[in-house]
């Protein structure tokens, strides 16, 4: 349904684009927003569902029955992910009506179409109960998602060259530990694996298969040494692929890394042979803290954001790899936050971009304080959620994780999460002071005019941003619902 | 030690493509020569998912009357052909998108040699 929708706008947008230009971003928006609107529907039937006892909803393709065809599963999970990608992109596109005229030398119906299909791509392998269609659709959103880096700056397709390289590797081992999969099992259905892992969990193919599985979803994921392909990509790419790709594209990635280890190969099926949950911890760990000192050394606010991505990705492995519900439910709050803050954040460095075309931070002073208002605002907002602090989102998926990192009895990753906070603390704060307190150099803040960008992009960001806060306030119901979905 | 080796030598050779591959993607300088090593590698796995599915004195799984549907031993598995024809599909795309970013570079840089690329991004960022 979801898909559906998503290749008829896709589609429509380059019939369309051959006559009228200005119809793509509407429609890529009005798309976007239909899927979002098909999401929250889906949450709300899955809760019902859940709540009568029901199980997932399963949709077989071409009349084949689930084992033997190709299937869409959406459970609770699925739910909750298409919710944020759906919900994030819809205000994404519609933020970048704004932007079109500047920074794109693209033709607009083309760009477009791309983000559809990019979309459409991270919607398919949310959805799909099949190892290998999820193969397929990590291809397609892959494919669209190189092309969306490459329209940039001058840079930008050679980052989006070094992208293809890493990322069609990872793609292809994931394919090859499929095989082995196939080839111990005898089925691709995700449901029905999970029924025959437990028995063969200790063979040495299976082992080769897990790792490979890991690997390759993990250069997708940007898991701790295989981020190379991010920060250059996220800096050279043009402002609106940035604020569309970086918020959503690792956080599928995700989700696969969750779907295949903890619903397909499970807590036990995951540790038979080597303790894994622990390797995939500790390199999250690791990736939190490199994350976060790379990103104070920036001076590019665009490379700041790509490098705290690696950070915050390391934040939602490890709330997974820890294996407990608490943790998990950490998780995947901090996907959401952190969906919702790198969009707006994102969205604040185009805003930046397009009026000083520039986005060095050394440059920021507290004329910018005057010049732009209502973007500053919405910057402190996501900045202090990044962060983590009371009341905003960010700190309540901060909290559970640390939770989480007790319930195991890890304080070395306890310890992490803490110092992780500070360092956070130290480079968004180190922007905030520049904007709030420190003197520009000739011009006095009084002289400064406001310079403001349009309200069609000032208030997608402050939407998302006070969602974050509305997040922050009513945590608890959701993350009561989160914690359930942890797999028994 | 040796049954094992022809038992799996198909495994073994792809394996050695495979690796052939990853060499090329990875250690030649030139971007031409990192799609030609993309396109190995990606060749190696669809010979690992056919060899995968053949069977000794197997046929090709179209029904024949001469071996009945239930001697699954008589027929080969249809299932990672199918799987592959996609990859191949897949592949082919993504060898388009790589040669399209290469076009891009060229009419950038005018180069495609790795060491050259470097030296320019890095005058591009000195700027």
């Amino acid at each position: 349904m979801f898909v559906v929708s998503y290749i008829s706008v896709s589609l429509l947008i380059v019939l369309a684009g051959v006559r009228f230009k200005e119809s793509a971003q509407p429609l890529a928006t009005l798309g976007a927003g239909l899927a979002a609107v098909l999401s929250v529907v889906g949450w709300i039937v899955v809760q019902a569902n859940t709540e009568a006892g029901l199980p997932a909803i399963r949709y077989g393709f071409g009349g084949w029955a689930p084992p033997i065809g190709i299937e869409f599963v959406l459970d609770g999970l699925s739910a909750f992910f298409l919710m944020v990608v759906n919900g994030v992109a819809a205000i994404v596109l519609w933020h970048s009506a704004g932007n079109l005229d500047k920074h794109l030398d693209a033709h607009p119906p083309t760009f477009y179409a791309l983000a559809s299909l990019f979309l459409l791509g991270l919607n398919g392998m949310i959805l799909t109960g099949d190892l290998f269609n999820l193969y397929v659709f990590l291809e397609i959103s892959s494919l669209s998602s190189y092309a969306l880096i490459a329209i940039g700056s001058r840079q930008a397709p050679l980052a989006a060259f070094r992208y293809l390289i890493l990322g069609t590797v990872g793609g292809t081992l994931y394919l090859i530990g499929v095989g082995f999969m196939y080839a111990m099992t005898g089925t691709l259905n995700m449901i029905d694996m999970t029924t025959i892992i437990p028995l063969i969990a200790e063979e040495p193919a299976v082992l080769v298969a897990l790792l490979l599985m890991i690997v390759g979803i993990g250069v997708k994921a940007a898991l701790f040494p295989l981020y190379g392909w991010l920060p250059e990509s996220y800096t050279q790419t043009n402002s609106i692929s940035s604020a569309l790709i970086a918020p959503i594209g690792t956080k599928v990635a995700a989700y696969v890394m969750i779907r295949v280890l903890l619903f397909v190969f499970g807590a036990s099926g995951l540790n038979a042979v080597l303790p894994l949950s622990e390797v995939i911890a500790y390199l999250a760990g690791a990736g939190i803290l490199f994350g976060s000192i790379m990103a104070i050394l920036q001076k590019n606010l665009k490379r700041m954001l790509a490098f705290s991505s690696v950070s915050q990705i390391g934040y939602i492995l490890m709330g997974v790899a820890l294996m407990n519900p608490i943790a998990f439910a950490g998780a995947l709050f901090h996907v959401l936050n952190h969906a919702i803050m790198k969009a707006t954040l994102f969205m604040i460095s185009s805003h930046l971009e397009r009026q000083e075309e520039s986005v060095d931070i050394r440059d920021f002073n507290d004329s910018y304080r005057v010049k732009y208002p209502w973007t500053m605002a919405t910057f402190t907002l996501a900045a202090i959620s990044m962060i983590g602090l009371p009341p905003l989102a960010g700190f309540f998926s901060k909290w559970m994780l640390a939770l989480g990192t007790i319930e195991a009895d890890n304080w070395v990753l306890f310890g992490v999460i803490l110092s992780s906070s500070l360092l956070n603390a130290v480079y968004f704060f180190g922007i905030l002071e520049k904007v709030y307190l420190r003197r520009s150099g000739q011009k006095k803040a009084s002289q400064a005019s406001m310079n403001e960008v349009s309200w069609g992009m000032r208030l997608p960001a402050l939407i998302l941003a006070l969602a974050l806060l509305g997040f922050g306030f009513f945590n608890v119901p959701l993350l009561d619902i989160l914690q359930t979905l942890f797999p028994a | 030690m040796m049954e094992t080796f022809i038992a799996n030598y198909a495994y073994a050779f792809t394996l050695i493509i495979l690796c052939v591959g990853l060499y090329g993607m990875f250690f030649k300088r030139n971007l031409v020569k990192k799609v030609i090593g993309l396109s190995i590698f990606q060749a190696a796995v669809i010979m690992f998912f056919v060899s995968l599915a053949s069977k000794m004195g197997g046929t090709v799984p179209v029904k024949w009357e001469e071996i009945p549907v239930e001697m699954i031993d008589g027929y080969m598995n249809p299932l990672p052909h199918t799987l592959m024809l996609t990859a191949i599909v897949v592949g082919v795309a993504t060898q388009g998108v790589a040669f399209g970013l290469l076009v891009n570079i060229w009419n950038r840089f005018k180069t495609l040699e790795e060491d050259a690329l470097n030296e320019a991004t890095l005058e591009d960022s000195r700027d």
